[in-house]
């Protein structure tokens, strides 16, 4: 992978977030804090100041440097788990993967936000569109040209289908029944940042 | 009570708290102090980067640091993201000291009390932890 496709990728995903921002924003002020979008906004405007830089380290170093960053910039509680996604993937992930390989680092990059997060697929979180997508990135290992496109729909759909969920983790839980009929913030953060890196690579 | 017989305060285990808030985390200080005096080393953290309500890594390792003891860490945490990014920032310390600080999951100001109680009369770090988290309903 060159340093032109690097730069486009978290370049495509930095500026989806930040763009998004208000909406996270929105969502999150129904059933949260209300600080999610401003949060992810401060953590990928910090990677886009430091971009060059890190566009220019080998993939594994890239992805690392992304999840250093929102780890110390977001703040909010997304910042440990967007940080660790992107650390775990960095370290799991060669120079140049292939998609099964690329579908085994993503597991194991979802396994370390689940332990971060004490939480499971079906809790309303970023996990209920993390877990479904890492299945399907592994379950079409190397096959057919439709994969990209099938990633984004999943990813998308997956965050909408957090809406009926009743939250058992994060702040929405205090809110019980409350949560359910609102699309979880950090599930919609995710399937934004996906369908990004869909669209990046040609989906 | 005799001062000579007091421990020097860098062999008690150290408090650190944790809140979303500035001034959250500085009151509950302020009571453990009352409670404790010197006898512990004592730093709180609160509030994001911004200045706004939520919590900073960078932040809680400068209080870990700033509380830092040989005889190990305890944080005292509010809501999730406080705990996590405590978490995150043990993970980050040097090998030698990442051993030695936990998140004890109990209430923030009775559980920074009664800890700080508890490593004042010189209990080992796993004590603090057990006797804040008795307060924590089950």
């Amino acid at each position: 992978m060159d340093e032109a496709l690097r730069k486009r990728l978290i370049e495509a995903v930095a500026r989806t977030v930040i763009a998004n921002a208000e909406e996270l924003t929105q969502l999150d002020r129904q059933i949260g804090d209300g600080d999610h979008g401003l949060n992810m906004k401060r953590g990928f405007e910090a990677v886009l100041e430091t971009i060059e830089a890190t566009a220019a380290k080998p993939l594994p170093d890239a992805v690392k440097a992304v999840g250093t960053t929102l780890v110390m910039k977001i703040g909010g509680a997304s910042g440990p788990l967007y940080g660790t996604l992107f650390l775990a993937l960095g370290k799991a992930l060669p120079e140049t993967p292939s998609v099964s390989i690329l579908a085994e680092a993503f597991a194991a990059a979802v396994e370390a936000v689940k332990a971060r997060g004490k939480s499971q697929e079906g809790q309303k979180t970023m996990l209920d569109v993390l877990v479904p997508v890492a299945a399907m990135l592994r379950a079409s290992s190397g096959d057919g040209e439709d994969l990209i496109a099938r990633i984004r729909a999943t990813a998308l759909e997956s965050a909408e289908a957090t809406r009926p969920m009743r939250a058992i983790r994060g702040r929405a839980s205090f809110l019980g029944e409350r949560s359910i009929g609102h699309v979880d913030p950090g599930a919609r953060s995710s399937a934004l940042m996906i369908a990004a890196v869909c669209d990046a690579v040609g989906g | 009570m005799a001062q000579e017989q007091r421990q020097p305060p860098s062999a008690n285990v150290g408090i650190v708290i944790v809140s979303h808030s500035r001034k959250v985390a500085e009151g509950a200080a302020d009571m453990v102090r009352q409670m404790v005096g010197d006898a512990v080393p004592l730093d709180f953290t609160g509030g994001n980067a911004d200045g706004g309500l939520g919590t900073d890594v960078a932040a809680i390792l400068a209080a870990i640091d700033r509380a830092w003891s040989p005889a190990g860490v305890a944080i005292l945490v509010d809501l999730g993201g406080a705990e996590t990014n405590s978490e995150m920032a043990i993970e980050m310390l040097a090998e030698d000291r990442r051993g030695r600080v936990v998140v004890c999951n109990a209430p923030i100001v009775e559980g920074a009390v009664i800890a700080a109680t508890e490593a004042s009369g010189g209990s080992p770090l796993d004590v603090v932890k057990r006797t804040a988290e008795e307060l924590s309903p089950q």
